[in-house]
């Protein structure tokens, strides 16, 4: 799905408004490799302070899927750059997976991640994808077996996305050393790509993992914070973000 | 252990480990002899039971039907049945090697639960309650910090249980090393579910010997409240093949037809939570509705899979009982029997009263008295006061 080194940039669909995110992903567009596009769920277990706000604040704009297939839609008029769908699973559930999938395909969406669907409860998940033309992406963590990593990594996913550390999303002081150690197991066992996420927020921690390895990095929260912040003027500050940590990738 | 397509495991990659940890060890130590003796141990001698089987004459007198028997969980320590769940995963997960508890709660009869068994155990416990419940559960809030255990107050979303539950997973999926997440009902990933339900199973084990005893059968009908679910469970589960009326109540709050209920297999549509895949109050969207009752503790958008499943496969009927019929009962109970009942079990209760007047006077019913109503008496002055029930 990219060229390593790469970075990939998340924000959530809706926050503050879908015409925002459209504007965001164009900005974003000049630096990241991949676009992870949040959609809002009411009860985002997996997430931290900043993400969970931005939930909240795209249902309080009245976000749906539908408004999202369409943020895709008239994003995929001017780029190519891939698109991955992270949400969880009963939004996906709820829509119905089949017509998820194959909405997801016809807005021009490329994968899709659902936090809260592990591998071995994703059996039809996995072939209505593939039928769809849709990559699945599955997380593992620091403590994922390594027969379990074996199995997601033989399961025809676009890349494996490596959740840093024991927690939540959201901004750290610094990349804490569990995740090299899970960089280099995950590396060692598995041929796909393999992508770092949660608690990534400077160039220099961008600069570290990729130089340990990592394929790519997932940056959220500390866009999010951003968007959270200068809500629909976060334009400018979100390309001197996404300009520093591009940075790292040097 | 699924219940048809309910149940699972439908949780971030990170808490696989420790899910399976816990299934595991559940699976070695639970027909474990040390373990069921340890656990009998407590319950007889720290949490007070068998709990008796009270036949109500004076309530049944003035239903006019079936003989009324209530199951006295709300005589246990804490005030209702969650004491037989929280000491039960508490020696769990002491044989785990953790040394910290977190648990959700909503009434505070879990968390009240949770503190003492980690009073008990000497473990550390941090409880998670929405501010919502906070509010109106102040002497269950009062009573865990006099155990020892620290609350934290959930300000996200509708403020009571399913954040509840939220912010106890978020914490769960930093901690799992030392910690082990007492999980208050039948909700949640596997293998909760199950180790809940078999933790309770013991108060439809006792009811079923009492009533030998006492009638020489089964009963003809048990009533039990349903929030997630966990003392139905237990009441239901050695009664499911024996063809009798088994019926769970949901809270109706201010009426299905207002939208501000709980009734999850009432109103609900199949879904993805906590977890676990059940029956969930949704939007079309997906996104998980606020739900209302009058009790803390009913007051929770899903409901444990093996309700979910049993629904389906229609061993147990479903049904719903609003938040006035609810006080009512309270009300009732209080004079007729001089016995307080929680909020959560007058649902149970108000229902009952209305099946024992339609059967004859020789049929027995049973009403899972689950808890306590000391915890109530604020909300329901306010409520006597807000409405035109009478004492």
């Amino acid at each position: 799905m990219f060229k390593a080194p790469a970075l990939i940039s998340f924000i959530t669909a809706g926050d503050p408004s879908t015409d925002a995110t459209l504007r965001f992903m164009k900005v974003l567009d000049g630096y990241a490799d991949v676009i992870e596009l949040g959609i809002p769920f009411s009860d985002p277990v997996a997430d931290g302070k900043a993400i969970q706000g931005a939930n909240y604040r795209a249902l309080e704009s009245k976000t749906t899927v539908d408004s999202i297939f369409d943020i895709v839609r008239k994003f995929r008029k001017s780029s190519d750059t891939p698109i991955v769908l992270m949400t969880y699973y009963n939004i996906i559930y709820r829509r119905g997976v089949e017509k998820f999938m194959q909405d997801a395909r016809d807005a021009g969406a490329d994968g899709v991640i659902s936090v809260d669907l592990p591998f071995d409860e994703a059996g039809d998940y996995q072939l209505i994808c593939d039928s769809y033309g849709i990559k699945p992406i599955f997380m593992v963590a620091p403590n994922t077996a390594d027969n379990r990593l074996k199995k997601i990594d033989d399961s025809g996913c676009a890349f494996i996305y490596l959740v840093s550390h024991y927690g939540i999303t959201g901004m750290q002081d610094d990349v804490q050393e569990i995740a090299f150690e899970a960089l280099h197991k995950t590396k060692s066992l598995c041929k796909n790509q393999l992508a770092v996420g949660f608690g990534i927020s400077r160039s220099e921690h961008v600069k570290k993992l990729v130089g340990a390895g990592a394929d790519a990095v997932i940056v959220g929260s500390a866009l999010v914070k951003i968007i959270e912040e200068f809500g629909e003027d976060a334009d400018e500050k979100l390309e001197d973000k996404i300009k520093e940590l591009r940075e790292g990738l040097r | 252990m699924e219940f048809g397509d309910f149940g699972g495991r439908y949780v971030p990659e990170v808490l696989i480990p420790p899910l399976e940890e816990l299934e595991s060890m559940y699976g070695k130590i639970k027909h474990n002899k040390g373990f069921c003796s340890e656990l009998e141990y407590y319950l007889n001698t720290y949490a007070g039971r068998p709990t008796p089987l009270y036949f109500a004459k004076n309530l049944t007198d003035k239903v006019g039907g079936a003989r009324i028997y209530l199951k006295r969980e709300d005589l246990l320590h804490g005030g209702a049945h969650k004491i037989n769940n929280g000491i039960g995963q508490a020696l769990i997960a002491k044989m785990m090697g953790k040394d910290r508890l977190i648990a959700e709660t909503g009434a505070g009869q879990h968390g009240v639960a949770t503190a003492m068994a980690g009073a008990l155990f000497g473990m550390r416990t941090e409880v998670y309650m929405g501010s919502k419940d906070v509010d109106r559960q102040s002497t269950n809030v009062f009573k865990m910090m006099l155990l020892g255990a620290k609350i934290n107050v959930v300000n996200n979303g509708s403020c009571t249980l399913k954040d509840a539950i939220n912010e106890a997973m978020r914490d769960w999926v930093s901690s799992f090393e030392n910690t082990h997440y007492l999980v208050g009902s039948v909700v949640g990933p596997r293998p909760y579910p199950e180790i809940v339900r078999d933790l309770q199973i013991v108060i439809g084990k006792e009811t079923k010997k009492q009533m030998k005893e006492l009638c020489g059968g089964v009963p003809d009908c048990i009533v039990a409240c349903v929030g997630g679910g966990s003392n139905a469970i237990g009441m239901f589960y050695p009664f499911l093949d024996d063809g009798i009326r088994l019926i769970g109540v949901e809270a109706a709050g201010k009426g299905v037809e207002t939208g501000k209920h709980s009734s999850t297999l009432g109103a609900g549509e199949k879904g993805v939570l906590h977890g676990m895949l059940s029956y969930f109050l949704q939007d079309n969207e997906g996104q998980i509705a606020g739900t209302h009752s009058i009790s803390a503790g009913l007051d929770y958008p899903g409901v444990g899979p093996e309700h979910a499943y049993l629904k389906d496969e229609k061993k147990v009927e479903y049904v719903g009982v609003t938040d006035d019929d609810a006080l009512h009962a309270f009300s009732c109970l209080s004079k007729t029997e001089g016995i307080i009942p929680a909020l959560e079990s007058s649902h149970a209760l108000a229902y009952a009263m209305d099946v024992a007047k339609g059967m004859d006077n020789d049929e027995n019913v049973v009403v899972n008295l689950s808890g306590r109503g000391d915890k109530d008496l604020g909300i329901v002055k306010e409520a006597l006061q807000c409405s035109k029930l009478q004492l």
